[in-house]
């Protein structure tokens, strides 16, 4: 196959670990792995995605490329897609990874496949398992023509170093300014380390139980004491109830997650909720009713009154870290 | 200002699903308008009403029960709908092949903005924005949280949902607005309105009335149901503090994530 083009994606400064993540997985599927790193003053980060197995690295930089706008990033990785003709299309699918990849196909006359969370070859094709319905059932999907376009979710494959240093290269791209018609006015991204609940790998979620919004202050103290890598979530309950951002909310009408550990705290787990948190690898569920259905997707169940057995998990684990 | 919304039927948030070869199995669904569709008809409402002008056009491919979600759409106050309704396109239709669609049913139609939901929550590829967009050679403003227009309808000022914040966007008219939720409160349709509803003009076009044919660019090969979790573990203490100490051991020793 002819390989492989990657859009890495950069957010402050730094190359996102879900674009290390598909460029892993590309150089397991095999051929040529080309990355295209859009963005000001990045230059200096495309020998990184060498050690992940980037063949070759083509970098767009310049002051237009300050802020993401989608006409801009389209017409700057089509051109560098035209120079690769890659058979196939990785990016991950974060929220500009989303934004970008289907208006990339379409301005490619290809369909794409969103969101997906495991990759096979067969053949010359790629076939993509993704969720649907929020994680009720999985679908297996594959392009019918080439290049194959494909969103892969955060988290979903293991970053490998690789021997070898990839090539970087400048690519000429020359945008046309009169189709860029929107204009980034300003951008306000809240002063928290916390990553973004799909890229987490450890989410303290609060649901009803939580009784309001001030108690939502112990779940963020236990998801720091696990690291950068934590973050704290939402049940649709608790976001309806406006005690968080909808922003927080896991479930149907809100994220769907899969991270390593998800601690449901005071969640009863409607079904739109389990869906959204199903694939996580491990769950604790703490709710004081025993009937709670999620019990019955929990790994760990700790069923007492969490007001009590939060602040208490919070010292313990104080303990265990020393 | 006049608006054109798209919208899907998809099964109810409520819905158990069952799969069936390439498919899942419909018998026993009720049916809903996509909820992220719910805020696009509510902003569109909204731009009328402030404008004291103006016209709300649904537009949706879908089989003959669409016709439900698009009634929705009407009684909510929308004053007209296009049903591209064509089952068999429907089935096989991707996101590429839906927009296709839906960009022929738009072509007739006049328009500032179009609204639709971020996603459906049936297939959540949460692509047919950009790419209807494209199609129309417009732009498309994705995750849109506020929403407001010039008075002269030449541009709009969207807030964006971006990862970890918002973004402020400018971008003239006419152009693509998927909706996120926050956007506004979708209203209820009120009896009148329903009355009404029944009265207001639906258009019903096939595919290949519209001339979309170039068919979907991915195709869905396998349904599979994820593998069912077995309840774990209740963790066992006299009180809540050695429940906690227990489950702190289990996060170091067995999860060892701490």
């Amino acid at each position: 196959m002819a390989g492989t083009l990657i859009y890495a994606e950069v957010q402050k400064g730094e190359i996102k670990k879900g674009s290390f993540e598909v460029t892993s997985k590309a150089k397991e599927l095999g051929g040529d792995v080309a990355v295209c790193l859009i963005g000001k003053g990045v230059e200096g980060l495309a020998s990184q995605l060498a050690k992940y197995g980037a063949d070759k690295v083509y970098v767009v930089d310049g002051p237009e490329y300050e802020n993401y706008v989608t006409e801009a990033y389209v017409q700057a990785f089509k051109q560098v897609a035209d120079t690769v003709s890659p058979a196939v299309i990785l990016a991950s699918a974060t929220a500009q990874g989303k934004d970008l990849v289907p208006a990339v196909a379409a301005r490619l006359g290809v369909g794409a496949i969103s969101d997906c969370v495991d990759l096979k070859k067969e053949g010359d094709k790629v076939v993509a398992k993704r969720p649907v319905y929020a994680g009720k059932a999985y679908a297996m999907v594959e392009a019918v023509a080439d290049p194959q376009v494909i969103a892969v979710r955060p988290n979903s494959f293991a970053v490998k170093e690789v021997a070898g240093a990839g090539a970087v290269e400048k690519a000429a791209v020359s945008l046309d300014a009169s189709k860029i018609k929107a204009v980034v006015k300003s951008i306000e991204v809240a002063q928290t380390d916390e990553p973004d609940q799909t890229e987490a790998e450890i989410i303290v979620s609060g649901g009803r139980g939580m009784k309001g919004p001030e108690n939502f202050k112990m779940l963020e103290d236990l998801a720091k004491l696990f690291g950068p890598t934590a973050t704290t979530g939402a049940s649709r309950a608790a976001v309806d109830a406006g005690w968080r951002e909808h922003s927080y909310q896991v479930g149907q009408t809100g994220k769907t997650v899969s991270p390593n550990l998800y601690i449901a705290c005071g969640i009863s787990g409607a079904i739109q909720h389990l869906a959204g948190m199903g694939t996580s690898k491990v769950i604790v569920a703490i709710n004081k009713d025993a009937e709670a259905p999620i019990f019955q997707k929990a790994d760990y169940g700790v069923v007492d009154d969490l007001f009590n057995v939060v602040p208490a998990l919070i010292s313990e684990i104080q303990k265990v870290k020393g | 200002m006049n608006t054109v919304v798209c919208i899907k039927q998809v099964p109810d948030t409520e819905t158990l699903i069952k799969v069936q070869g390439a498919g899942i199995v419909t018998e026993g669904i009720k049916w809903v308008m996509n909820p992220y569709d719910e805020f696009a008809v509510e902003e569109a409402l909204r731009q009328k009403e402030k404008m004291k002008a103006g016209s709300v056009a649904i537009v949706s491919l879908g089989p003959d029960r669409g016709i439900e979600a698009i009634r929705t759409g009407l009684a909510m106050g929308a004053d007209t709908a296009v049903h591209v309704n064509d089952a068999a396109y429907y089935d096989k239709a991707d996101p590429y092949a839906t927009a296709a669609a839906l960009a022929a049913a738009i072509k007739g139609l006049q328009y500032d903005a179009i609204f639709m939901g971020k996603q459906a929550i049936d297939d959540d590829a949460a692509q047919v924005p950009a790419m209807l967009a494209e199609m129309l050679g417009i732009p498309a403003i994705t995750m849109v949280v506020k929403f407001e227009v010039a008075a002269d309808k030449s541009t709009a000022t969207v807030t964006r949902e971006i990862e970890g914040g918002q973004a402020v966007v400018e971008v003239p008219l006419p152009a693509v607005f998927s909706a996120q939720k926050g956007l506004n409160e979708p209203r209820y349709a009120s009896l009148p309105g329903i009355m009404k509803a029944k009265k207001k003009p639906v258009d019903v076009k096939t595919a290949a009335d519209l001339g979309a044919s170039e068919g979907p660019k991915t195709v869905v090969k396998e349904m599979t149901l994820p593998p069912a979790r077995q309840a774990g573990k209740v963790i066992a203490g006299d009180d809540a503090a050695a429940k906690a100490k227990e489950l702190a051991r289990i996060l170091h020793e067995e999860v060892k994530i701490v």
